[in-house]
């Protein structure tokens, strides 16, 4: 009984994170097999006829894939470093300082957190066509340089920042600025990594917008570029846009190992999770 | 620098509706030890809080050295603070922590990034830095914990290291709000005598606020007892001892608290405890009722005076303290000091009577006020 107790929570996640896996692994078992074998329903990772290495090459041939991947790492770095910008500031004042109508701006903030992007992108493209900024680089990143999401996690993970150690900074000379950066952003390096990942995830992968705004096959993003790729084949290689998918799948992952004991610790740290 | 002046004209200050301080006149000396105590809530910390900069008063001045620095930003005015929890920065080694309101105020701002900070930073000033946080931590005796990370000290030591970082640029005055409140009993009884100690050395201008009255009777010059906002007394640990100004003076300060009589003064001026005149003469003009203070050394085993049954004794190395209840009032509770080795004769149920010394007796009006008290005659007690 004691048995079941303690290894039943484990089955469960188990069971999860095998409902969770199993689409990627499929994509990489399709990834490596021959279109001959694609349909088959077998999970065995051993394809009979051993084709990742066609398969990858025609991903990579096809499309300037090298121009897909350089496009997203533009973009996701260029939202990443205006949002964190923007909203370590934002959620620092929110968080620590003093202000009349204080209360109301994080109501505000948290108000805007159930606005979807859906419902802003036709006055975004309105303006981004007026300004005819539509088919840059800028217009697939503008409506995302200030996150409320990243406010709201940071204020949540600034608050419990000990005022004292604030107190003692300012008597000590430091600006306000210096104790927002240096002082309680770096007690808070946990949520810096776990935002990090959630924004660099969610718009490497994000096809709406640039969908929206880019026609140029040269800014494609790589969810973008993978479309024109499926245009390309009509839809019939299916090993090849596995491929090509595991391809952009795989700095994710990357990124999220190298982070994840940060991540961890950030998403337990702000109860945002 | 030499030690300076502490002033404060009339501050007040309200947080929403509650009126947390109301109309604070307090001078500190140069190089003088000034406590504030008070009870938990009554504004001790908001006063500090003040005085540094980093709560703006209402109303009212707050003046350092003679200038009025009431507008000025908490770093400009050049005090150092010690806080409850210590506030070490968590990610600086100690030597760091020290050397942080140095390199704050003598380095450009070019010289403090991070990283490539250190290309810009005048050799010179860096060794001088060095060198005083050396000194500091020589004083406070952690130079081998120079190394080490805040989380990898224990709290005493935290409590050095925060001190080191006050004193390494010999403010104008240090502040400390309850620094040693963490500590254990016997580390809290070291620290006070070295933190005296350390007053002694520097000469400087040391204002310190607790709710703990042994640390302000044993450390300070002066003491100001605040209570609800206001300044009920300010003077030396002796005078508040002797001649405690309100009731919440007397109640506040001494161990055992003071015994608490409820007495009667009638229309000439006699004060009587549950019709037991005792002795006293007060002021004709304040009849009414009343309470009378009585230290428990004041009070000795008699034949007869005021009658009570002992509950327990207690031991505490040199003292005996021994528990009564007032048999007329069994709500009153008497404690009588005695030495170790003395004993207390009780007849059946533990009864017997104490007598005090009248003249060392204080006598409080209903508004809590010091009354003037003096011996007509022994009778009775
Ligand atoms: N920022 C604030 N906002 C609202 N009320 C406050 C604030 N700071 C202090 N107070 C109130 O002011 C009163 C005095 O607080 P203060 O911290 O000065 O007390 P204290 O004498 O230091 O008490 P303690 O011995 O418990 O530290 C308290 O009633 C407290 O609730
Ligand atoms: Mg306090």
């Amino acid at each position: 009984m004691a048995y079941v107790r303690r290894y039943l929570p484990h089955l469960v996640l188990a069971i999860g994170a095998f409902v969770m896996l199993l689409p990627f692994y499929w994509m990489f078992l399709t990834s490596i097999r021959s279109p001959g074998e694609i349909f088959d329903v077998s999970l065995w990772p051993i394809p009979k006829d051993f084709s990742a290495g066609e398969n990858f090459s025609r991903a990579a041939s096809q499309v300037p894939m090298a121009r897909f991947m350089l496009n997203g790492v533009i973009v996701c770095l260029g939202i990443l470093i205006v949002q964190v910008l923007t909203a370590v500031p934002a959620a620092y004042a929110l968080a620590k300082l003093r202000f009349p109508g204080r209360r109301l701006l994080m109501t505000l903030v948290i108000a805007a957190l159930c606005v979807p992007i859906q419902a802003l992108a036709l006055p975004l493209f309105v303006g981004l066509a007026m300004t005819e900024l539509l088919n840059t680089y800028f217009a697939m990143m503008a409506p995302f340089f200030l996150s409320v999401f990243a406010i709201f996690l940071f204020h949540q993970s600034f608050r419990s920042y000990p005022n004292e150690i604030i107190e003692a900074a300012r008597m000590d000379g430091f600006s306000e600025m210096e104790i927002c950066w240096r002082l309680v952003l770096r007690g808070s390096l946990p949520s810096l990594a776990a935002f990090s990942v959630f924004s660099l995830v969610a718009h490497w992968n994000d096809l709406y917008w640039p969908m929206i705004v880019v026609s140029d096959t040269n800014l494609a993003p790589p969810p973008l570029g993978m479309l024109y790729f499926a245009d390309v084949e009509s839809g019939a290689n299916y090993g090849a846009l596995m491929a090509g998918a595991t391809i952009i799948t795989a700095p994710m992952l990357v990124c999220f190992l190298l982070v994840r004991r940060h991540f961890i610790a950030g998403i337990t740290m702000t109860g945002v999770k | 620098m030499t030690p300076q002046s502490v002033e404060l004209r009339g501050i007040g200050k309200s947080f929403g509706t509650e009126n947390v301080l109301k109309g604070i006149d307090l001078s500190v000396r140069p190089g003088e030890f000034l406590s504030l105590v008070g009870m938990s809530g009554c504004g001790k910390s908001t006063l500090l809080r003040m005085i540094a900069g980093l709560e703006a008063p209402d109303r009212g001045t707050v003046s350092i050295g003679g200038s009025d620095v009431t507008d000025m930003d908490p770093s400009e005015r050049n005090l150092a603070m010690v806080f409850q929890s210590y506030a070490l920065y968590p990610h600086m080694n100690v030597r760091q922590n020290i050397a942080t309101p140095l390199r704050m105020r003598r380095l450009p701002l070019s010289a403090r990034l991070p990283l490539i900070g250190g290309l810009f930073a005048p050799s010179q000033t860096l060794r001088e830095i060095d060198a005083a946080v050396e000194q500091a931590a020589e004083t406070l005796h952690i130079p081998h914990l120079l190394d080490r990370k805040p989380a990898q000290l224990s709290g005493g030591q935290r409590q050095r290291v925060a001190l080191a970082r006050a004193l390494v640029r010999s403010p104008a005055a240090f502040l400390m709000d309850e620094p040693l409140s963490n500590l254990d009993a016997k580390l809290r009884a070291h620290m006070r005598e070295e933190l005296a100690s350390l007053h002694r050395r520097l000469g400087a201008t040391f204002i310190y606020v607790t709710h703990d009255q042994i640390e302000a009777m044993t450390m300070s010059d002066r003491i100001a007892l605040m209570s609800e906002g206001r300044i009920e007394q300010l003077g030396t640990p002796d005078e508040l001892y002797r001649s405690p100004a309100t009731l919440t003076v007397a109640r506040f300060i001494g161990t055992p608290s003071i015994n608490l009589l409820p007495v009667e003064i009638d229309a000439q001026g006699k004060v009587a405890a549950f019709g037991q005149d005792l002795g006293l003469q007060a002021a004709a003009a304040h009849a009414g009722p009343a309470t009378l203070g009585i230290r428990s050394e004041d009070l000795r085993p008699a034949a007869e005076g005021l009658a009570v049954r002992v509950l327990r004794a207690e031991t505490h190395g040199a003292d005996r303290f021994v528990s009564c209840q007032l048999l007329a009032d069994e709500t009153v509770r008497i404690t009588l000091r005695q030495a170790a080795g003395e004993t207390l004769e009780t007849g059946a149920d533990g009864l017997t009577h104490l007598a005090f010394a009248p003249e060392r007796a204080h006598l409080f009006g209903a508004d809590g006020a010091r009354r003037e008290l003096s011996v007509r005659e022994r009778v009775a007690a």
